[in-house]
């Protein structure tokens, strides 16, 4: 299935689109107020998206920088070439610590190398303890946002998936007792937990420490309580130095929600008495896309979701729309990189409108890079044969002026003289589905003209 | 000074009174535009397809035709972006980089060209703008809502200066229509949802007439509210600057010859 097609299913349901659309607007605005009280707002997102160049220029000197830094820490660094072998280093160390079960704070490179699937394969259990992550979790479906994974869902979904899987009553809907339901649910969870998994915000080259951006407080819970903690990164999350790191918290909070800082922002740089520290730094396609001069800029991200609140596509095509780890704008220009022909539809996905790349705070070109990869993909042989013969018929009828102007003159006739029913007719013009086409009038512009200058 | 009038091919057979309110508007302002005949199209429904190596040889047809004129104007943000933007893909003759940076949207061309910053006449409606994203984000016509709150751009100060004319106060200022190009084709059911967000933005809040300066969006918006039979008039600013000039309430400021510098 394509975007179009996913997109069309989940537009069906009018009266939810319309709350999905309202309920991210909502959290674009909120970000818009905390954008706008700060004065040097455009500055920071310049700075920021400096850093990252410059850190992406030489990530090579920085990983081991950062690889040196952590050893020296006392935390053993693991390094991954894809998502496979990234599993099976966290299944290696699972094992090593003898445990059998896990909790992971929220974490979207696992989700992007399909952590939990193998790990339940190999009789490891899993438990997600950011709340949305949880809930999407135990409905058996993928983040539906980066931020908000659960964005799609309404708290009567929640309350159903709760009542099935938690004991909650039927028909409970209160988002207060449902979160302290899940919290007593997670609390259980996280005191038999050996082992901690996160994600990473911002790795420190200089220090070797690892920066986690939460809300709820749970990556410090898991880690405090587990014996072994292990933090899994991809190789872009890197910055130089600590003092680049205030640079990010102040834009990474205000453009994911609009808060002037997360709740919590988490500190790692070695391991308690007694435990384990492990970092996994993970490539999976990221030397590939910084090799790609048009799209290496893509790995600036900082995964803070505001494309995806500002994307008035997204907001009515909904997360899973995608069908890519990394929805929305970002990822459609991160999925051709793993997987040309299957996500080859969305950088189409996109009127271009170019909203993403204005509320990026890392200023990435996102809709430029669309353009671009639609260009690719093209060049590639990967559009629909129709639309492909489409574009070359009609370039060589815009290289060709009598040809146009007849063309342009039977559309129009056509359209004067053709009964409603046939030039409406949604089987053969989708356009007209939901829109009326043009009144066609007697006269083109151009007919206009010429009587014009006889006068 | 030469001016030749770009009309996208959906305007001068659909919508011919857009080119026609152009040309005049243009003459009122004292400015006697041409339109040569062997014109086409910009190239950016091919290029936004993925096809750009495709639409080269519209790209070169384009320039060849404007290629002797001082500006080439037109009543379309998106092809006046498309040109200056993406013909980087041709090789940069010196005709490509003339006709690169001389082709102006028209009203970016009134303001900043000709210097005409209010327009007399009258028009007693309330109208609702609607900025293209080309013109808006691409162009900078007006201040992006992502970057600060202000509103004002050079198409809302021509129309704020039009007699007897108020402008709507949108929920969603630059929100975009939904139409991009194949787009409102190929992602037909969300191009039709966003388009119908958008009009329901201008009825709540009171338009009578919707404008903008860009009559593809106007199209598709204009396709919805004729489905939907909604009390709203679709017209490009052109018509309106044009109807309201009929009855001038002071002189025309009309243009002089090297009295403004030109950007
Ligand atoms: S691309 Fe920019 S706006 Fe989108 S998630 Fe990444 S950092 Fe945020």
């Amino acid at each position: 299935m394509s975007h179009p097609q996913r997109a069309a299913a989940f537009t069906s349901d009018a009266e939810r689109t319309t709350w999905h659309d309202e309920t991210l607007w909502f959290v674009r605005q909120k970000r818009d107020k905390a954008v706008y009280g700060i004065p040097e707002f455009q500055q920071l997102r310049q700075l920021a998206s400096d850093i990252k160049e410059h850190t992406l220029s030489r990530l090579d000197e920085y990983l081991e920088q950062f690889e040196q830094n952590a050893r020296a820490n006392g935390v053993t660094v693991h390094w991954a070439a894809d998502a496979e072998e990234h599993n099976r280093i966290v299944l290696d160390l699972i094992r090593k610590a003898g445990a059998t079960s896990l909790v992971k704070s929220k974490s979207m490179l696992t989700e992007e190398c399909h952590l939990n699937p193998y790990l339940v394969k190999n009789g490891i259990a899993v438990v997600d303890t950011d709340l949305g992550e949880r809930i999407v979790q135990l409905r058996e479906e993928a983040p539906s946002h980066l931020v908000l994974p659960a964005i799609h869902l309404k708290k009567e979904d929640v309350g159903e998936t709760f009542h099935l899987h938690l004991g909650t009553p039927k028909g409970e809907k209160d988002p207060q007792a449902l979160t302290e339901a899940a919290r007593l649910h997670l609390r259980e969870k996280f005191l038999i937990g050996e082992v901690a998994i996160t994600g990473v915000n911002f790795a420190v080259a200089e220090t070797g420490a690892v920066v986690v951006c939460t809300n709820e407080g749970n990556a410090d819970l898991g880690v405090n309580l587990a014996r072994v903690h292990i933090a899994c990164m991809g190789m872009e999350k890197l910055i130089p130095r600590t003092a680049d790191l205030g640079v990010f918290t102040r834009l990474l909070a205000r453009s994911a929600t609009g808060q002037p800082v997360t709740t919590y922002t988490s500190h790692f740089a070695r391991p308690a008495e007694g435990r384990e520290m492990h970092i996994v730094i993970v490539d999976n396609g990221r030397t590939r896309q910084l090799g790609r001069p048009d799209f290496r800029a893509s790995l600036k991200c900082i995964r803070c979701g505001a494309c995806m609140n500002t994307c008035p596509v997204y907001r009515r095509s909904g997360g899973h729309s995608y069908d890519f780890t990394v929805p929305g704008p970002i990822g459609a220009i991160l999925s051709p990189n793993i997987d040309m022909r299957q996500h080859s539809s969305l950088p189409f996905a996109s009127t271009l409108c170019g909203s993403c790349t204005d509320v990026c705070p890392v200023k990435i070109d996102i809709h430029a890079q669309l353009y671009k990869w639609r260009q690719i993909i093209a060049q590639e042989g990967e559009l629909p044969a129709a639309k492909k013969l489409g574009m070359k018929l009609l370039s060589s009828v815009l290289a060709r002026p009598g040809i146009y102007r007849f063309g342009g003159k039977v559309a129009r006739e056509g359209l004067r003289f053709l009964p409603h029913g046939l030039t409406h007719a949604a089987a053969f013009n989708p356009w007209a589905k939901a829109r009326e086409l043009p009144e066609p009038p007697k006269q083109s512009f151009r007919d206009w003209y010429a009587q014009q200058v006889v006068k | 000074m030469k001016v030749g009038l770009f009309i996208p091919c959906y305007i001068d057979q659909f919508y011919p009174q857009v080119g026609i309110a152009t040309y005049q508007l243009l003459e009122k302002l004292g400015v006697k535009a041409d339109f040569p005949r062997q014109q086409t199209c910009c190239g950016q429904p091919m290029a936004n397809t993925g096809c750009e190596q495709d639409a080269k040889p519209v790209y070169r047809h384009f320039v060849d035709t404007f290629a002797g004129y001082d500006y080439v104007v037109a009543p379309s943000g998106s092809c006046v972006y498309h040109v200056r933007k993406h013909y980087d893909v041709v090789e940069q003759t010196g005709a490509v980089q003339h006709v690169r940076q001389a082709t102006y949207d028209l009203f970016d061309f009134i303001t900043s060209v000709m210097g005409v910053t209010e327009l007399p006449g009258r028009f007693p409606h309330q109208v609702g703008l609607h900025l293209s994203c080309h013109g808006q984000r691409g162009l900078h016509q007006a201040n992006e809502s992502e970057m600060t709150p202000v509103r004002e751009g050079q198409l809302s100060r021509l129309l704020r200066s039009v007699d007897g004319l108020t402008l709507t106060e949108l929920n969603r200022n630059d929100e975009c229509c939904g139409f991009g190009g194949t787009f409102c084709i190929t992602e037909e059911a969300v191009s039709a949802r966003m388009g119908q967000d958008r009009v329901q933005d201008h009825v709540l809040n009171g338009t009578e007439v919707l404008t903008g300066g860009d009559m593809s969006c106007l199209m598709h918006l204009e396709g919805i509210v004729r489905r939907r039979q909604l009390p709203l008039r679709v017209m490009h600013a052109a018509e309106i600057f044009n109807a309201a000039l009929q009855q001038p309430s002071k002189p025309v400021s009309t243009y002089v010859p090297g009295a403004v510098a030109a950007l």
